[in-house]
């Protein structure tokens, strides 16, 4: 009975919060509803004895894959209305292809035979943790897969550093031993200044006459400069 | 009376709401209490005399905090995304009792005994950045924002060193309940043999905790306060206490990973009599302990120092420490056979 509530609850918001994916106006929401909707999927999981798979799924796409698409979507600048100007224009394409799926989807589902044995629980041999059951198959029985699988990965991971990699020498970069070898004698300069006596002929600094941001962006102050701004004030 | 609670289904949920109570509440004053303790340990490494008007040695100062947190105003931003912005505290805060299910205190003594426990510890600690992820945009200002991305970044780099460093106690124990990882130190603890990545463990948790000296994404010389500058009254308190158990988590994880749980120091005669909660809560006391005497000692890492450590130091060393591991268990014959057997 309790098992049954469970899948019951854990599918409808798994399903709920799927379609308040591509229907979320703000895609920031779109991405919590996804977590949302992964995290059911884990407890569907739960629910069918597969507690490694549930916990794998919650570290790999909860907590790496959608932190990215978080990130990702965070940072980006959309203009909904712009968003929304398409929709008419793309309209036809859109409903074919949604009649294409659509028809595929019937035709799958409509050959779909259930089977009259109840479903087995997803784990090993009695007595064997799921952990030990999975760890057996991956890495006894189908150990040349999974390694195809890493290397895929790794070429994956190598495409992704040579595409983001910048030559070699540009940019700024921090040599901690140089850093870390500088001495008080080579850095500072001791300077004598007498009481009452200007330091700037000595190496102090005067405040710049005009800002930087007037000599940066010139006529950036509204009347004359800072010039004129400067006489103002001497006459106040 | 245990036909009640063990049989029927009525009885079975005030059990478990119970049982949820008892691991709540004390974690909870420690909460409190912890922040009292890191005042006074800092205000004694600093020659000062910390929190001493409310109640015999401050002890009141805790709750005095706790009210005057509470009837503040909670203030939110107007641009801010109400739901959101309301809801990342809460997020914070649960996770962060979540955890707290498998922690076992003594043999068997845990809420859920799962076969996956430290998965699952790991699956929760990783679910932590959300709450400072949404916090930090739904607050919509730049500096929490700032703080939000950086915060992300530095707990996802060092949980990749921390989970590979589990897996290196867990090719040890042969098996991924916390029970049990706790009794394969029976013999030696963990942080003997394993001690270099005992040390990276504890210096990736201040990472993964975000304390001081990588408080990065509070730093308050850049920052403000970073991903909860938004925040005020309860909403803060929430992060708050979060980040607190978050702490008292991380020590209880190193203690039952590295410093043998619930085990005594050695299995005889004068320390066996001190039952085993009472050495876990110490060994916690120790690492907290050295966590606010991290924080009073050390100044804060610039950024990119924090990411060179994880990606560059920590991850290809606890990397190398684990093939070293498990070559030297398969090559000594001292691999755990048949594990993960119920």
């Amino acid at each position: 009975m309790l098992p049954q509530l469970v899948f019951y609850l854990f599918s409808t918001v798994l399903l709920i919060s799927a379609v308040m994916v591509i229907s979320a106006r703000n895609p920031v929401h779109s991405v919590l509803f996804l977590i949302v909707a992964f995290f059911n999927a884990a407890g569907l999981f739960l629910v069918a004895g597969a507690e490694f798979l549930a916990m794998l799924l919650v570290i790999v796409y909860v907590g790496a894959v959608a932190v990215l698409f978080l990130f990702v979507v965070m940072m980006l600048d959309i203009d909904f209305t712009k968003l929304r100007e398409g929709l008419q224009q793309h309209a036809a394409i859109g409903v074919c292809f949604g009649v294409v799926l659509f028809a595929e989807l019937l035709v799958a589902v409509g050959n779909w035979h259930m089977s009259s044995v109840s479903v087995t629980r997803l784990s090993g041999a009695p007595g064997q943790t799921n952990t030990a059951a999975l760890g057996d198959l991956i890495y006894t029985h189908y150990i040349l897969l999974f390694q195809g699988c890493g290397l895929i990965l790794l070429v994956a991971m190598i495409g992704a550093i040579v595409l983001t990699l910048r030559p070699v020498g540009s940019g700024r970069r921090q040599i901690i031993d140089k850093q870390h070898a500088r001495v008080p004698s080579e850095t500072l300069e001791m300077i004598d200044a007498p009481l009452g006596v200007g330091v700037i002929s000595q190496g102090g600094f005067l405040r710049p006459h005009t800002s930087y941001h007037e000599t940066s962006v010139p006529d950036s102050y509204a009347s004359g400069g800072q010039i004129e701004a400067d006489k103002k004030e001497k006459d106040v | 009376m245990a036909h009640f609670f063990y049989q029927t289904l009525v009885g079975q949920i005030i059990l478990m709401v119970l049982e949820t109570l008892a691991v709540l509440v004390p974690l909870l004053i420690g909460v409190a209490y912890l922040t009292l303790m890191e005042r006074k340990v800092m205000a004694a490494m600093q020659r000062r005399r910390g929190p001493n008007v409310n109640g015999l040695f401050g002890l009141l100062q805790a709750f005095a905090d706790a009210i005057k947190m509470i009837v503040k105003e909670t203030v939110i931003p107007a641009g801010a995304n109400r739901i959101l912005f309301l809801f990342a505290p809460f997020l914070a805060f649960a996770l962060a009792m979540l955890a707290w299910a498998v922690i076992p205190t003594g043999n068997g003594l845990a809420v859920a005994n799962i076969n996956v426990g430290i998965l699952y510890l790991l699956a929760v600690s990783s679910l932590g950045v959300y709450g400072i992820l949404i916090a930090g945009w739904a607050s919509n200002s730049k500096y929490a924002f700032m703080g939000s991305m950086r915060a992300a970044a530095q707990m996802v780099s060092y949980e990749v060193s921390i989970g590979l460093i589990i897996v290196s106690v867990l090719l040890a124990v042969g098996s991924l309940n916390l029970n049990d990882i706790v009794l394969a130190q029976r013999h030696i603890w963990f942080c003997l043999p394993m001690f270099p990545v005992f040390i990276i463990f504890f210096i990736s948790a201040l990472a993964e905790t975000g304390r001081a000296p990588f408080d990065l994404p509070e730093g308050e010389s850049e920052l403000v306060a970073g991903f909860f500058v938004e925040y005020s009254s309860l909403a803060f308190g929430l992060f708050f206490l979060g980040e607190y158990a978050n702490m008292i988590l991380m020590s209880a994880l190193v203690s039952i990973l590295f410093l043998g749980g619930w085990l005594p120091p050695i299995g005889v005669f004068p320390f066996t009599l001190v039952p085993g909660p009472l050495w876990l809560i110490a060994k916690i006391l120790f690492c907290l302990f050295v966590f606010i005497w991290v924080r009073a000692t050390f100044p804060r890492f610039r950024y990119d120092q924090l990411m060179r450590l994880g990606w560059k130091v920590f991850l290809p060393f606890s990397l190398i420490w684990m093939i070293g591991t498990a070559a030297f268990l398969m090559v000594t014959g001292l691999l755990p056979q048949g594990g993960g057997m119920n």
